[in-house]
Formats: structure tokens, sequence, C-alpha cells
């Protein structure tokens, strides 16, 4: 399939700070193919985070449309891109972002708190996904009790719970050692081949792009390379 | 995992902290109780007084007695229904230590114009066939382990029998109980004839009569009719109804209603600030965690109910056991009280006044973080973090 999951037309996004009006995007397009896996690379302060969070329904436009599966989001209420984005986007994040209080089988079941699934259901879809991250025998454990590693397996077992179409991560490597970044980017890799996840993600470091379809260089709030991977 | 659940996690994850907080609600709880329920106790005499019931007294003062004869004089004036009469008697029962609330009534009215009083009809009959019969309440007895049948000698401290000696023989006919739970049940009564022909002195007088109106609209005048009528006499008397005589009666006590409200007030002031502050703390802690529950798509309304939740059940938890712990206490002195707050106790609507400020507590010290909760932009907390 090669149908688009996103299009952006002519988006603008600018922050308003001290009085000083800072321009981050000016009538950026773009698209994205469904099923497709995009590395996102550039320098500090170009704009990544802000498209993440642009693309992930976070934040809104300053100007612009952003359609997604034909249906324009940029225009919902706060209510409305909250219910979009609970049934349409996992969200990785570099620090894990685990509540600290609720064991691994708690935080994957979460998200599932936003749909009407009752329990047996949740349990099961809650068992599915920790399976999926090799970490089903770590359901009763603490955040606090597992290494960097385990977390984020934890948080992406959270993200597909309710198995949306996108995941969008942020430097989800960023705080792990090599041997561990690889497996992490091996299971996204995994969840972009086998399930068909669309799949968004913010890196600094060229070996975790590898893991990619494609990298995007920005600059600037531009796009200024495109690589597909071999 | 439900709402309570994550609402449950998230007030337990700092345990010294919590018990801190929770120790502070349950010291105010606490207070509360006690100190509403002295207050109660101390006014139920005001509270229970019956509307339509009013005082005749001496109107030098309550001390002073009256002469029997106004009894009958009384009795003619229209708008009074039953009216009956009694002499404190100073009674102790075998130690001047055992005080005892011992009062010589007109038997024939006495239950008439106290409708209180409940007593089984057959012991009702037994008491006002024996001249020497005495009614107790049920506290009393107990206290003292009084049963119907018993034969018991009551001492007075004030009068002294004609022929010579303290004590007076009483049969035990009756045991009464209160129409509701604060009816004080420390008291006996029994037949003034019988203590009026034995006692050596103050024959014929009374120390003050009680009476019930036909109706409470006509309380006023009917004081005022007896008040005249016996102007510029020797007795002049003072009739107010019984609730206006019961408030004089606890303003000489002090007014407990105020040292009450100011000190729960306080304590409850300072807890506001408190647990305020510690649930502001708490949820500022927790600020990236809001926004990432945000980002996976809880609604603002779901994030403020949770806060909100969690300090209603923090207050709640605190507060249910400080009332608690107040109705343990209360129940303990009940016993030991009984002779000088005979209507001790933590009434229904007690808890559910604290109940009240438990909600209220929990909603004042949860609405600002809620609030804040609500507001959270989910961009401005991620970059922060
Ligand atoms: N909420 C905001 N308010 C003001 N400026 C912001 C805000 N978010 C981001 N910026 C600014 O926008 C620019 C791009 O930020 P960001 O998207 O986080 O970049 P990157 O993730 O590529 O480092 C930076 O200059 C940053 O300071
Ligand atoms: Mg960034």
């Amino acid at each position: 399939m090669t149908e688009n999951l996103f299009e952006l037309k002519k988006v603008s996004k600018s922050f308003v700070k001290a009085k000083e009006t800072i321009s981050i995007f000016e009538g950026l397009d773009m698209t994205i193919k469904a099923g497709d896996f995009i590395a996102i690379m550039g320098p500090s302060g170009s704009g990544k985070t802000t498209l993440l969070n642009l693309l992930g329904g976070v934040d809104q436009p300053t100007s612009g449309e952003i359609h997604f599966d034909g249906k324009r989001i940029d225009n919902l209420s706060e209510n409305g891109l909250a219910a979009w984005r609970a049934a349409n986007v996992g969200f990785i994040f570099q620090f894990y972002n685990l509540m600290p209080m609720l064991s691994a089988a708690k935080n994957v079941e979460l998200p599932l708190l936003l749909t009407g699934l009752g329990r047996s259901r949740r349990k099961a879809s809650v068992e599915a996904a920790l399976k999926l991250v090799g970490l089903d025998d770590r359901a009763g454990h603490l955040p606090k009790e597992m290494s960097g590693g385990q977390q984020q397996r934890v948080a992406i077992a959270r993200a597909i719970v309710s198995d949306p179409k996108l995941m969008l991560c942020d430097e989800p490597t960023g705080d792990l050692d090599r041997a561990t970044a690889d497996e992490i980017l091996k299971m996204l890799q995994l969840l972009n081949r086998e399930f068909g996840k669309t799949i968004v993600m913010v890196t600094h470091d060229p070996e975790a792009a590898k893991y990619a379809k494609k990298t995007l260089h920005l600059d600037k709030g531009e796009f200024v390379k495109e690589e597909l991977m071999a | 995992m439900s709402d309570l659940y994550l609402i449950f996690k998230n007030l337990t994850r700092r345990k010294l902290r919590l018990s801190l907080t929770l120790f502070a609600i349950f010291v105010a709880f606490l207070i509360f109780g006690v100190l509403s329920s002295f207050n109660k106790a101390f006014n139920s005499g005001i509270e229970l007084s019956a509307d339509d019931r009013m005082v005749v007294v001496n109107k030098i003062n309550f001390t002073q007695p009256l002469p029997i004869a106004y009894v009958n004089k009384a009795r003619a004036i229209e708008g009074i229904d039953v009216l009956t009469w009694c002499n404190w008697f100073g009674g102790y029962y075998q130690d001047p230590k055992n005080f005892v609330a011992a009062m010589a009534c007109d038997a024939e009215t006495l239950l008439d114009v106290y409708p209180e009083i409940v007593l089984p009809e057959d012991q009702k009959k037994a008491f006002m066939a024996n001249r020497q019969g005495l009614i107790a309440g049920q506290s009393i007895a107990a206290k003292y382990g009084w049963k119907v049948g018993d034969r018991i000698p009551m001492n007075s401290n004030i009068f002294s029998q004609k022929t010579g000696g303290s004590a007076w023989d009483f049969d035990v006919e009756g045991i009464y109980t209160g129409s509701t739970e604060q009816f004080d049940t420390n008291s006996v009564y029994f037949h003034y004839k019988y203590f009026d022909e034995s006692r050596s002195f103050g024959k014929d007088f009374a120390g003050w009569l009680i009476l019930r109106t036909t109706d409470p609209a006509l309380n006023d005048q009917v004081a005022n009719t007896i008040d005249t009528m016996f102007a510029n006499s020797f007795y002049e008397t003072s009739t107010d109804s019984e609730k206006a005589f019961n408030k004089a009666f606890i303003a000489q006590i002090g007014n407990i209603a105020m040292i009450v409200t100011s000190v729960v007030g306080a304590a409850f002031f300072t807890i506001l600030l408190i647990v305020g502050n510690t649930m502001v703390l708490a949820i500022r802690e927790r600020t990236g965690e809001i926004a990432v529950m945000k980002t996976l798509g809880f609604p603002a309304a779901r994030i403020f109910k949770l806060v909100l939740g969690e300090s209603l059940l923090l207050s709640l938890i605190g507060g249910l056991l400080g009332i608690g712990a107040a109705w343990l206490i209360i129940g303990a002195m009940k016993a030991a009280l009984a002779g000088i707050l005979p209507t001790l106790v933590l009434t229904p609507d007690v808890a559910l006044t604290a109940l009240a400020i438990m909600v209220g507590l929990g909603f004042l010290t949860g609405i600002v973080p809620a609030l804040s909760a609500h507001r959270l932009n989910i961009i401005t907390a991620m970059s922060r973090q």
C-alpha cells in the first residue's frame, strides 16, 4: 500500500517568546506513507520535536492543514485531539516516562483506560503486548526495578497496546548504550515490518537512523536532504 | 485497573508524607468530634426542652422555695394544660461521694409534664400505688445496680427526717428510659407527699413548678398572668420557658460553643494550609507524569477528577479515622462523666457534619492543584523536564 497516512499542507509554526515571534516552520509540505519508517535528523533547535508534536496532535500549527487518514486534525478541539491521540498514536519518549508507582503491566494498561474494553480484554491485550517486547515475566515489576532498556520495552508495549497505526518516537535510544539501543531499534523495525506500524523517529544517532526506511534531514525548519536505506 | 486504583497509587506513593498529612487530618477531626459532642451534651438541655414547657421559680433565684398553695391558684389560669411541682432533695447513695440527682415531685402529674420519661405500664401503676415508690433512670440504676423491687436508702445533704436522721427508704418501682438517646436517665423521682410529710422543715413548700401550656403561642401570656398573680407577695415568681431557663443555667458554665468553635476553627484552618500545601507540592512534582498522561490521550477533565479524587480520598481517610477515634473516646468517657454530662454521645448529626467538612476540606485542598493539572500545557511541561 502506498496511500498517504499524513499530508502536511503549507504548515507554519511559530512561537511567541518574550514578545518576539520565533518562526520554526514556514509553509512546510510533507507526506508520510502508511507503513513507512522515517528517521528525522538535524541539529539541535532545528524543529524536530516541534514537528513530532504537530504529527502527534500534541501541538497545533499556526497556519496550514494536517490531514491524517484523509481527515483534518489541525482544527480539532483539545478534547477531540486527546481522543484522536488515544486512538491513533503510540508515543515513545527518550526517558521512557513510565508511571513510577505502577507495575509494568499497569503501565501498559494505562492507554486501555481510554477505551471501552472490559477487564478481561484489557488483561489479554496487556499480556500480548508484554510478550511481544519479551517482558511477560516482569509484569509485576515497578519501573525502578528495571533497567533502562527494559523500561523502554515497557514503554513500547504501552505504545502498541491499543493497536494504533502510528508510532512517534523522540530520541528513543538517547539514554541507552549501543547494544540496548540496537535491541530497541530492532523491535521498532519488527513492529514496522511485521505489524505494519508507521513510525516516525527523531534521532541524533546515524546508527539508529539506519534501521529506518528513509532519513530526512531537517535544518532551520526545512528538509534539506532525504536518504533512502538499502 | 480503575481510576480509583490510580488515585490510591498516587496517594500512597510517599508513605511518610502521607502518614504525616493523615495524622494532621486525624487530629483535627478527633478534636472536632470530641469537642462537638461535649458542646452538644452541654446544650442538650436547651435543645431537648419542649417548647410548651415552662418553669416557675422564686423571683429571688431558683434555689428559693415557693408555697405549695400556688399550685391550685396557678392551675386555675387559662392556657395551662398540666402542672406539676418538684423539690430538690440533694441526694446521695450510701456515701456523700455518690451524688444522685433526686427530686420529690407530684407523682400524679409528673409523667404528663415529662412525656420523655418512658416507663412500662405496670411499673407506672406500681409507682403511683406506692407512696414510698421511686423511679430511677436506667443510667443511674445501672451505676448502682438497682433493680425493680429493691428497697434502697437515700440520704439528703439538705433535709432531715422528723424522726431524725437524713436517710429515707424507697422502693424502686420503675426504671425509666428516655424517649431520645440524649434524654437524661441519671435522675430519680419519688413522691412529694411522702417527702413532705416526713421532712423536719420546709413543709408545704416546693422548689419550683413545671407546667405545659395548651399552645406554645400562649407561653408569654401564661407567664405574665402567673407572675402578676403573685406580684407583691412574699414569694414573687419568675416564669420562663424551659428553654430560656436552661439557657440561663448553661450561661453560668461559660460560652462553651464559642470555645469549641474557635479551637475547632483553628484546627481546621491549620490542616487546610498543611493539606493544601502538600497537595500543591505533590501535584507539582508530578507535572511530567501528568503531561505524559495527557499526551497518551487522557482528557483534561479526567485528570482534574483524578487529582480532586486524591485530595477527597485523603481527607476522607484521615477524617473518618479521626471521627472513629472520637466516637471510641466519647464512648469510653460516657460512663465516667454520666453524673456531670448525662447526655454525652457522638450524635449522627455530628458525624454528618464531620463528613460534610471532610468533603469540603478535600475539595478546597484539591481544587487548586486539580485546576492547574487541568490547565497544564503538555509542551511547556515536557520541555521543562
Ligand atoms: N513552547 C515553545 N515556546 C517557545 N519556543 C519554543 C517552544 N518549543 C520549541 N521552541 C523553540 O523552537 C525551536 C525548535 O525546538 P525543537 O522543536 O524542540 O527542536 P529540536 O527538537 O530539533 O531540538 C527552538 O529554538 C526552541 O527554543
Ligand atoms: Mg528535541
